[in-house]
């Protein structure tokens, strides 16, 4: 009988690393990842040095005046000039602190969040700032009579400040009812299962744009004469509704991956259908949608430039807009650059936290 | 000693569209009976347990479990549910929760216990199937018998007095059999009734007070170990344990 003597384990033997074995295995591995390369390379090359050449290199960043401005380039002094309409729209320059504090707020709320998440009542301070917080932005952007702040008119509200509410308000309004929805369409109860089938079915064939339009034009014929509802009002309502209808089919892809052994452990566990709704089955079914629910947000966040056609003016009708000025004619081209890069940083943002996320609740070691 | 019926199942018919799953079912068990179910599989065993925590729903017949009549009435069945605990073929743990808030989250919200006596429990119960260091940990981090282990602890949480084990140890590496096996013996010894749908005849042997055999819906035949493997009344019984015991 021999006796078994495990053999040492050894270390993994060191992968060839370098910069030209990198290149050789993802860029020059067959022929036709070659050929592939290559073009891709040849259009970099097409693409990349005019737009330098334009954006940075040629550009005049000095010039004060479009006159001065006579490269071939961009005048980025015209981006400063404009800033605050790229900003605040056209709400009052001596309200612009409003905006700035809520800003500083909503960081400081997501900084306290963080700093409590080892704490046990965590998520009741988060649930409490997640009651107060809309409240205080709606009257520290809107104003209040009582409170002595003045009120400021939707009308008057735009650019990026504009994009943020309305994405803002989308994404947090849109996600508790697609929730709803998404479980109202498993539902057993026929009715709720209809209602919430026909829902969402309904909306998702129509297109936003004529649900803001729906919601501009036609919603006021159905109110009595006088009751005058809030346009922006109207276009975030109208974006909810749209929005709740896509996280709900999110959500549910989700809730359908969830195996069908956690509903009866949680069902033999004796736990009430809201118990193993919220303990067991919503965690899991979020968990599992994070990418795709944050993919809807994204898409959501870039479907907010549709509201320029009902004439409320987001960054990208700002970019517009703000051509009209005599002084400025002709630089178009800057304010749209400019725009796709401040709402690209965003979603990338969004992005980058997306997987953050998903790094956080995984538990699958 | 062992008088008061705990289950008594009547009549009991099930059908899965055609499938005649479950074909008139008479059995009762007595409070602190341990019955062993085998048979082949698609013969009703995990069906019938099934039934008892109204997992699955029957047409016909009637279930009695520890005085309350097993109906649609979601009340009573949450009422039952909280005296029977069920352990199942693929531990069905929550992988969002760790092991300590896997075994505390019925007490919690189910019986009302403090969170400080559900950890007490919890914990105790842990170091009962001999996994007490691993109870911070989340249940994707253990290995199969493992998580067997802390899916029994956490049936056992609810201080249930029936649990019903349905094929517990064939999702395992045969190495993890016997940890699992272990613990079910001495869980035997405790006085809560159970019933086992299972595969291993050394365990049935060893602690069952009756051994059911089971096929194509129908209960075949049922006695104490000892004449259930010396002495089968069937033919159909002796051909299963011919093969089983052969392997």
């Amino acid at each position: 009988m021999s006796i078994f003597t495990p053999k040492q384990s050894r270390p993994s033997p060191k992968t060839q690393v370098g910069i030209l074995s990198w290149t050789t295995k993802y860029l020059f591995s067959s022929k036709i990842d070659i050929a592939l390369s290559l073009f891709a390379f040849y259009l970099l090359y097409l693409i990349l040095p005019p737009l330098l050449d334009w954006m940075i290199f040629s550009a005049d960043f000095s010039a004060k005046t479009n006159a001065e401005c006579t490269r071939e380039a961009a005048c980025w002094f015209y981006i400063g000039e404009k800033m605050n309409l790229f900003m605040y729209g056209m709400y009052p320059l001596e309200e612009y602190w409003r905006p700035n504090l809520l800003l500083a707020i909503t960081l400081s709320f997501a900084f306290i969040v963080r700093l409590l998440r080892f704490q046990p009542y965590k998520n009741k301070a988060a649930l409490a700032l997640f009651i107060i917080y809309p409240v205080v932005a709606f009257f520290l952007l809107y104003g209040n009579d009582f409170l002595g702040i003045k009120i400021v008119e939707t009308d008057q509200w735009g650019g990026l400040m504009l994009t943020i509410v309305v994405a803002l308000v989308g994404i947090v309004a849109s996600f508790p009812i697609g929730i709803f929805l998404a479980l109202g369409r498993q539902s057993r109860m026929e009715i709720i299962r209809f209602l919430s089938i026909a829902y969402i079915e309904i909306i998702r064939g129509i297109p936003l744009i004529t649900i803001l339009f729906m919601a501009s034009v036609m919603l006021p014929l159905f109110f009595t004469e006088g009751i005058n509802f809030d346009k922006l009002l109207r276009a975030l309502i109208g974006i909810t509704l749209f929005q709740s209808a896509y996280i709900a089919e999110v959500i549910r892809g989700g809730l359908q991956a969830v195996p069908k052994g956690q509903y009866e452990a949680a069902d033999v566990a004796g736990l009430s259908f809201i118990q193993k709704t919220v303990f067991i089955i919503l965690p899991q079914a979020l968990k599992i949608s994070i990418p795709n629910i944050v993919g809807s947000f994204i898409a959501l966040f870039k479907d907010t430039t549709l509201v320029l056609i009902i004439g409320i003016f987001d960054m990208l009708a700002i970019a517009e807009l703000a051509t009209s000025d005599i002084n400025w004619m002709g630089r178009k081209t800057e304010g749209i650059v400019f725009v796709a890069i401040v709402l690209w940083s965003l979603l990338y943002l969004m992005s980058r936290y997306s997987k953050a996320l998903e790094g956080r609740f995984n538990t699958q070691y | 000693m062992k008088t008061n019926d705990i289950i008594t199942i009547k009549g009991v018919n099930k059908w899965y569209g055609d499938f005649h799953a479950l074909n008139d079912i008479n059995l009762t068990v007595k409070e602190g009976e341990i019955i062993v179910i085998c048979g082949p599989s698609g013969s009703g065993k995990s069906t019938l347990i099934r039934c008892v925590n109204f997992l699955e729903k029957f047409q016909e017949g009637s279930i009695v479990v520890d005085g309350i009549k097993l109906t649609d009435n979601v009340k009573k069945i949450r009422q039952i549910r909280s005296e029977v605990s069920m352990v199942f073929q693929c531990f069905n743990l929550f992988p969002h929760l760790s092991v300590i808030n896997n075994l505390t989250l019925a007490p919690i919200w189910v019986h009302n216990t403090t969170k400080q006596e559900a950890n007490k429990k919890a914990l105790s119960l842990l170091d009962r199937v001999g996994i007490k260091d691993q109870a911070y940990k989340y249940p994707n981090q253990l290995s199969g018998g493992q998580q067997q282990r802390v899916a029994i602890a956490r049936a056992l949480c609810t201080s249930p007095k029936i649990m019903l084990f349905d094929e517990p140890t064939s999702a395992l590496d045969p190495e993890m059999i016997s940890e699992v096996l272990d613990v079910m013996v001495d869980l035997s010894k405790e006085g809560i009734t159970m019933l086992c749908v299972t595969h291993e005849m050394g365990f049935a042997k060893k602690v069952a007070d009756r051994i059911i055999f089971m096929d194509e819906g129908q209960i075949i035949e049922q006695n104490e170990p000892n004449t259930f493997f010396n002495n089968p009344e069937s033919d159909r019984l002796r051909l299963f344990l011919d093969q089983i015991l052969t392997q």
